[in-house]
């Protein structure tokens, strides 16, 4: 079957932050650039983050450094994060975020009339000398929806052309196995075009919709990833899946760790502040990963909250009306739509939810993917990009830190499009795809359009999400895993098969739900094997089994690979440029 | 046992839009109205409609619950059906139906797009960011929070009649945003492309937009300063 | 910016301006009227001349003429540009809008002519 090509310099897959970000670089040069949204740029994920934008720009401290922020985020990344990228994204940070301002970004002052920061988790002066940091840059809690609509207003300003409502099924690579493009589906009409480039930036986001509690939106399917899987390209670091402490509880959403950072702390049933326990010096400010178990403990011991003891209590009444008004409206917003209660009157009851997926398609600093060759060496995969969460590069190795992920998106999203910029100037010829390659790329979308019998997507969906919330969760099993391992094996020929009943063309949201589905599938099903493969406890990754972080046989990457299925290492980068690299030692807050 | 009626309408095989009944067992919960779509949707996969972010932050899913435009993910069944025994669902008023809840947005954007919704300042950036003090700051709030959802501009009279002559109260909001942020150097310009008799001047005053807004903005206070500003600028 | 040759005002403000300057004129001549009537019980023919035919009074009625000729001209403009449009009814609208802009105009004229005459012949 022959379809329509459509030809630009730059295709970006996803209309989140850091897709923007990558975008507006190109625009701006003057190079013809796409990107591709399944939703309308401002309802991408991006939009929810609340508390901010970590960077040490030196505004609550005019003597921060954003070398102790280095620190900070080497250490929360249990010291799998590459020195390297860290080192980058935060002495870079500062110029990408004083861009935003100048685009018109509406962060929160001080009244010095500079941007106002507030103290978020694991964040340290002097090296963790100094004591509790503010280098949260803050628009309010709503940090990540000023930062998406001001990208897309710098869009749209620069004459990007924006494909929304149209899905990326999957890439297209010719005879040399570059990627020269994107096999798309317009939602609106379910026409399927090859959309040609000479460079495509996966920047789709997440996929914490692999587990059945969570507070991603409906969107995050990690379809960048399951789109390299298939390719046959690996994935870094997979297995680390942050559960952020305060979801509410019930209904999985998101309140920021700002709550916290502006003061409030966590309860127990008993109205004790136990991260005081867990945690002496940060207590409650610990990183996450730290945080999380803390509360499944006091929960799994019998100290949790509710009829069921099954949450704790996020206490803020302390705070005085005005300053949660002031500082954390949105919050209070959610509290009372989905907790019925007011954060001024009474605690919002949370619990460990998944939120982040901290590894993902392993890049270079350039945002250039990556894979491993037979030598172990870093291969780069001509033609493909990835940035934001979508991507590994590693900034937050084990563990991230509040605020950091939109950094890492402006930052990479930024980095990638300057290095692209750069490489159209030189040049880029890659080989014609021909009508095979695109073919191969079609097969999937194909299969799903000529099923005639099988389960549906809601059914398929809900089993997957159950077993990775059972087997994969914030403490994890060997035995448990091999189990969930191959509950998922079974999966696949299931999914594999699902049933589109509905064939129609004009907005087919089953067909997306479908194809989205299958992304599912290929990163739960990554994150087990290297889940299980990760024979030790480190940053997210808790296992009751290897209860200990073992530096001599895991101070490394994971490299899963799709096409074998089994987990290989990659070292991590321990060399920045200009200042000396930070040892692991005991992390403790 | 909840009775749900719905507006289905596929392109490709009905020849008009009609209603259709759902009975849904919400086991007594008062779920949010998207949790009850969901529900239809695993039951009957040829009913569509947007969602994403499910927490009344993205706009996604406007769309008109008993009369009265809001998001369905944050619209509990309890608010949405009032005293009324049943739901009834159907797409936002005054743009074309693309499929069952999904409009053609087409028009909104492009009113929009229209304002310049960015930031213009043609003096050189600093090497950090532009001041601005926390009053100065303060004049944004309200503004910048619009989500873009269209649950205002869909329920405006003035919009059903002229979409493609009048702004809305969701673009004139955000006009208005540019207009007071004391970083914009642009204000002259701006309030010369909106002084004509159709972009803000249709604006009656109706109000529908601030009692439906789901994130509580005042889109009519915002046109009032605009038209303050057009008036002060030209006597 | 949207521009409109059947339009009575240069651009919005003017049109808006207008019509709130109209409408305090029409209030005030409609209060001095009815303040007539009710302080005066028996009316007579001469009362009500001679009330009408001051300079004052025929000044006054001519604003209130003139104001209320501007109000209805961009009051049923702009009906009509809400209701008779391409939009609402397909390409009659333009002419139906382009009828009923010269049936309302004439209209307008002619009593602008004819009360003048009358405040003025």
């Amino acid at each position: 079957m022959t379809i329509r090509t459509i030809e630009f310099d730059g295709v970006i897959v996803g209309g989140g932050g850091a897709g923007m970000r990558a975008a507006l670089q190109l625009a701006q040069s003057g190079y013809k650039t796409a990107v591709i949204s399944k939703v309308f740029p401002t309802r991408s994920h991006t939009v929810s983050a609340q508390g901010g934008i970590t960077c040490a720009i030196a505004s609550a401290d005019p003597n921060d450094d954003w070398r102790w922020h280095m620190y900070d985020t080497v250490k929360g990344s249990d010291y799998i994060g590459d020195q390297d990228a860290i080192e980058y994204m935060c002495s870079v940070g500062p110029q990408a975020v004083f861009e935003l301002e100048h685009m018109g970004l509406p962060f929160s002052r001080t009244d010095e009339g500079r941007i106002y920061q507030r103290p978020f988790g694991g964040q340290s002066k002097n090296f963790g000398e100094g004591g509790q940091a503010a280098r949260t840059c803050a628009a309010a809690d709503r940090t990540g929806h000023a930062l998406l609509h001001t990208l897309y207003q710098s869009n749209m300003k620069n004459n990007t052309v924006f494909m929304n409502e149209w899905y990326a099924v999957d890439l297209v690579k010719n005879v040399d196995d570059v990627v020269v493009g994107v096999i798309a589906i317009c939602m609106e009409t379910g026409e399927t075009v090859f959309v040609k480039s000479k460079a495509t930036v996966f920047a789709t986001g997440g996929a914490g919709r692999i587990y059945s509690s969570t507070t991603n939106a409906h969107i995050n399917t990690g379809d960048g990833i399951g789109m390299a899987l298939r390719a046959g390209f690996p994935v870094q670091d997979i297995e680390m899946w942050q559960f952020h402490p305060t979801g509410i509880h019930g209904a999985g959403v998101l309140v920021t760790e700002g709550c916290r950072g502006e003061g409030g702390y966590l309860v127990n049933k008993d109205g004790e502040r136990f991260m005081e326990r867990y945690a002496p010096n940060a207590k409650d400010l610990a990183g996450r990963d730290v945080v999380a178990r803390s509360m499944v403990m006091e929960i799994l011991e019998g100290r949790g909250c509710g009829p069921n003891g099954d949450h704790v209590h996020l206490k803020l009444d302390h705070l005085g009306e005005e300053t949660l008004m002031a500082r954390l409206p949105g919050v209070c917003e959610l509290s009372e739509t989905f907790a019925h209660v007011h954060p001024k009157d009474a605690p919002i009851p949370v619990v460990p939810t998944c939120h982040y997926m901290m590894g993902g398609i392993p890049t270079n600093v350039d945002g250039q993917a990556l894979m491993v060759d037979e030598n172990g060496n870093d291969k780069v995969i001509e033609g493909l990009f990835a940035c934001g969460e979508a991507a590994c590069v590693s900034v937050h190795g084990a563990n991230r830190l509040g605020g950091n992920s939109l950094l890492d998106l402006v930052v990479f999203g930024r980095a990638a499009g300057l290095y692209i910029e750069k490489a159209l100037r030189e040049g880029i010829e890659h080989t014609e795809a021909n009508q095979d390659d695109i073919d191969r790329a079609m097969a999937r979308l194909n299969k799903l359009n000529n099923s005639q019998s099988g389960e549906t997507t809601a059914q398929l969906r809900t089993e997957l999400q159950t077993i990775m919330q059972n087997h994969f969760g914030v403490f994890r099993r060997g035995d448990y895993m091999q189990e969930g391992i191959k509950k998922l094996a079974d999966l696949r020929t299931r999914i594999e098969n699902v049933y589109l009943d509905d064939k129609s063309d004009a907005f087919n949201t089953s067909r997306i739900e479908a194809l989205e589905l299958q992304n599912l599938l290929e990163v739960a099903e990554a994150t087990a094997i290297a889940a299980e493969e990760r024979k030790e406890s480190r940053g997210a990754h808790a296992r009751d089994d290897f209860q200990d972080r073992d530096d001599e046989n895991w101070l490394c990457h994971s490299m899963y690979n799709p096409v074998n299925k089994t987990v290989g290492k990659r070292a991590v980068n321990f060399e920045p440029k200009t200042v000396d690299a930070f040892e692991p030692k005991a992390r403790t807050y | 046992m909840l009775t749900v009626s719905i507006y289905r309408y596929n392109p490709e095989i009905d020849k008009e839009p009609y209603m259709k009944d759902y009975e849904v067992d919400t086991q007594g919960k008062d779920l949010m109205v998207l949790d009850v779509l969901e529900m239809l949707k695993a039951r009957d996969s040829g009913l569509v409609y947007r969602r994403s972010c499910r927490e009344g932050v993205c706009g996604s899913d406007g769309m008109n619950m008993n009369g009265k435009n809001g998001l369905a993910c944050i619209t509990p069944l309890s608010e949405a059906l009032g005293k009324s025994k049943k739901l009834i669902i159907r797409p936002l008023p005054g743009l074309p139906v693309i499929r069952d809840l999904i409009v053609d947005m087409g028009m909104f954007y492009k009113q929009y797009e229209k304002i310049k919704p960015f930031l213009i300042n043609d003096t050189p950036a600093p090497a950090i960011e532009r001041l601005q003090s926390p009053e100065e700051r303060a004049h944004l709030d309200g503004l910048y929070e619009c989500i873009l959802c269209a649950c205002c501009s869909t329920a405006c009279p003035s919009f059903w009649w002229n979409p493609d002559r009048f702004i809305g109260p969701s673009g004139l909001l955000q006009a208005y945003r540019f207009l007071i942020d004391s970083r914009d150097t642009a204000t002259e310009e701006r309030l010369s492309d909106l002084d004509d008799p159709f972009s803000v001047f249709r604006c009656h005053g109706i109000q529908n937009c601030v009692q439906v807004c789901p994130k509580g903005l005042n889109p009519t206070k915002a046109i009032g300063h605009i038209r303050n500003m057009l008036i002060s600028q030209s006597v | 910016m949207v521009t409109q040759v059947t339009n009575f005002g240069r651009n919005g403000v003017s049109n808006w301006l207008i019509q709130r300057f109209t409408s305090v004129v029409m209030l005030a001549y409609f209060l001095c009227v009815a303040c007539f009537f009710v302080c005066n019980d028996n009316i007579s023919y001469e009362l009500f001349n001679a009330y009408f035919s001051s300079t004052p009074m025929t000044i006054f009625s001519t604003a209130a003429l003139l104001a209320i000729i501007a109000h209805a001209w961009i009051g049923l403009w702009a009906v009509s540009t809400d209701y008779l449009t391409t939009r609402m009814m397909g390409n009659k609208g333009t002419v139906l809008r382009l009828l009923f802009q010269t049936a309302y105009s004439s209209v307008l004229f002619i009593y602008l002519v004819w009360g003048l005459k009358i405040l003025w012949g």
